[in-house]
């Protein structure tokens, strides 16, 4: 491979394509992500009397927001996997189109 | 090795005995030396030694990611914190998790298509290598260092509780064992090892939780109802673990704690996918689709754990009880620390004991053993092959080795250097030295030095050789900076307080976390250095040779390199 063939593959649209399918999920799962994520401390640091409200029984909303911080990494990494299934095809197709 | 251990401890081992624990301490350890001998045999040339051949699969890979990740602080750790502080302490739990999204979205694919060994390879494809890998290789030492250290003390300690033997000993003893495994097993043998590691800790996870709701004859709502008002088996008056702010609250004495909260939660999230240890367990997979598999798999076991750790660390305080003085204290009671103060690492090997009797606790403190020595091994080998991959063959030999085998074997030397001088400083700062505060030193640095300039790499195709170096240099010397001047730090003070009836730990930053600080600072720095720094055609010329292979895993390590 010489730096022409990687220049070569990197302006074909099919490789355009596959990176803005990509970033069209990366992006805004990670903001999301982020966003969740540090709404627990945020929340539980500067508003500790409204998350120490027991909700189910003696279980208090800050300990259910924290329990929902494993649910929301399950599916979102259960939504990478399914997203990243469709990049895999899409790569397969362009390297097969390009001949490598 | 035993009879050497054993004679050094002969004289001063007044409580020294054969112990249930130690003898299953022995068995893991002679299983996984047997796996040590079969990896030898295969542990040659650098793709072998370094990244497994390359070989290991997809759930192994996430096995072992878990298991380098439940290290002594997790386990050990968390449930200590969580048993006595509550609430805050469970706030690791979750950003310990959290932190693999960032690890499975950014990380772990393009850093394996794009590297080779270590983490310092994504970076030397487009910058000037030798002043890039130079510094990315200080910094995984750094980060291998203090982690290392965190895990010796805590295991000195331990083993010095569990079966007697003295904290120099213990300590040499566990650096000994861990140099057998990294030096004669490389990457394979330090797999197997935690893969083995985390399945036994997973069934004591599992157990031990098991056992806690029995106590509440496995109804949820009356464990929640006794978490809610704990009074550690009517030793204290109760308390709502399930509050949060026990910790970090804002107080009078700590005005600051709910910002010292969040930092530590950015720390968290963003430290794990900059950890050298974590990292390099990428290059062991065939490609980065497995490299995908395994973080799905790491992610799997390790939420399971630390929603596990709600069981074994809220219930530990509704069971074992707390108390300050020595002499009042017997088996059910939160042992006491060196300095009087409650040992928060032995609440999970206590636990154990009373709801599982004597083999229980044997094999919690077995599992316990067998974590710090994995951990340990993982960490030398990460740093052993940064300083021989990064270091020696790429800044002082110009990326060529002179002979066939010689990276290899300086890696190993380099193994020796680093357990030598690791066991050395964790034996000379003893147990007064607080293990959470390394192991945040470590997360810190790692997000703060690390990450800026691993995204920046794949992603912005201005970064340029200033850029990545003032931004390794700039997250590396602020999160450094920040904890020497916490009241953690060596010129911390305490001063008197209105209002507060102790006296209260101060330094010159507030925080004991520097994330919040350290993190943007490490992200300014590699930006501003790649804006004030030259252009670099070069670098931004094969800015679409780094995407490709990052994108398509076009031109990847492949595996089979023995």
């Amino acid at each position: 491979m010489t730096q022409l063939d990687w220049n070569r593959i990197a302006a074909d649209p099919g490789f355009a394509e596959l990176k803005r399918a990509k970033r069209r999920f990366i992006i805004p799962a990670t903001i999301f992500f982020l966003v969740y994520y540090m709404a627990l401390p945020v929340l539980v640091g500067f508003w500790p009397e409204m998350m120490k409200k027991p909700v189910l029984g003696k279980v208090n909303s800050a300990y259910l927001f924290a329990l929902s911080q494993f649910i929301m990494t399950w599916v979102i990494c259960w939504l990478y996997v399914r997203a990243a299934r469709k990049w895999d095809i899409m790569n397969a197709e362009l390297l097969k189109r390009l001949g490598h | 090795m035993f009879t050497f251990l054993a004679q050094a401890t002969a004289p001063a081992a007044s409580g020294f005995k054969f112990t249930p624990a130690l003898g299953m301490f022995l068995a893991f350890v002679a299983v996984t030396l047997v796996i040590t001998y079969f990896s030898a045999r295969k542990a040659t040339g650098s793709a072998a030694y370094f990244a497994a051949g390359r070989s290991i699969k997809g759930w192994q890979n996430g096995l072992a990611v878990a298991g380098d990740y439940m290290s002594a602080a997790s386990f050990l750790g968390i449930s200590g914190i969580i048993c006595l502080s509550g609430y805050d302490g469970f706030m690791y739990s979750v950003g310990f998790l959290v932190a693999y999204l960032t690890v499975l979205l950014l990380v772990a694919e393009p850093l394996r298509n794009a590297g080779k060994y270590t983490m310092a390879d994504l970076l030397a494809y487009r910058m000037n290598p030798r002043p890039v890998r130079a510094m990315a290789s200080l910094s995984t030492l750094t980060v291998s260092t203090f982690y290392m250290i965190a895990q010796m003390v805590g295991a000195g300690g331990i083993i010095e509780k569990l079966i007697g033997i003295p904290f120099a000993p213990a300590v040499i003893g566990v650096g000994a064992l861990m140099l057998v495994y990294v030096v004669f097993g490389g990457m394979l043998a330090t797999t197997w090892v935690q893969i083995i590691k985390a399945m036994l800790l997973m069934c004591g996870a599992f157990a031990l939780s098991w056992m806690v709701l029995a106590k509440f004859d496995f109804s949820l709502g009356r464990f929640f109802d006794a978490v809610a008002a704990a009074d550690y088996a009517g030793s204290k008056a109760a308390k709502n673990l399930l509050d949060p702010g026990l910790k970090y609250g804002a107080t009078l004495a700590n005005p600051w704690g709910a910002w010292d909260f969040l930092s530590l939660a950015l720390g968290l999230v963003l430290g794990t996918a900059g950890l050298p240890h974590i990292l390099v367990r990428f290059y062991t997979v065939p490609d980065a689709k497995t490299a995908r598999v395994s973080v799905v798999w790491a992610t799997a076991i390790i939420g399971v754990f630390y929603i596990l750790t709600t069981f074994f660390g809220f219930g530990a305080a509704t069971i074992l009880k707390q108390s300050l003085v020595a002499s009042d204290i017997t088996s059910a009671f939160i042992p006491l620390d060196a300095k009087g103060q409650l040992n928060g690492n032995m609440v999970a090997p206590t636990l154990a004991l009373v709801l599982g009797g004597d083999m229980f606790y044997a094999f919690i403190s077995a599992v316990a053993f067998a974590t710090i020595l994995a951990v340990v091994a993982g960490l030398t080998m990460s740093a052993s092959t940064s300083f021989a991959h990064d270091f020696y063959t790429n800044v002082i030999h110009h990326g060529k080795p002179k002979t066939q085998g010689e990276e290899v074997r300086v890696a190993r030397i380099t193994a020796f250097v680093v357990g030598a001088v690791s066991i050395s400083l964790a034996i000379q700062l003893g147990s007064s030295i607080n293990a959470a505060m390394l192991v945040g030193l470590a997360f810190a640095v790692a997000a703060s030095a690390n990450l800026p300039v691993i995204l920046f790499s794949v992603f912005w195709k201005r970064f340029n050789t200033a850029g990545a170096v003032s931004g390794l240099v700039v997250g590396l010397a602020s999160s450094i900076l920040l904890i020497l001047l916490s009241k953690n730090g060596p010129w911390g003070w305490e001063a008197v307080v209105p209002g507060v009836a102790k006296p209260v730990k101060m330094g010159f930053f507030p925080l004991e976390n520097p994330g919040i600080v350290s993190i943007p600072l490490g992200f300014l720095g590699a930006y501003f250095g790649t804006i004030f720094g030259k252009r670099d055609p070069e670098a931004e010329g094969k800015f679409a040779e780094l995407s490709v292979r990052a994108e398509t895993g076009l031109g990847s390590e492949k595996s089979g390199g023995h």
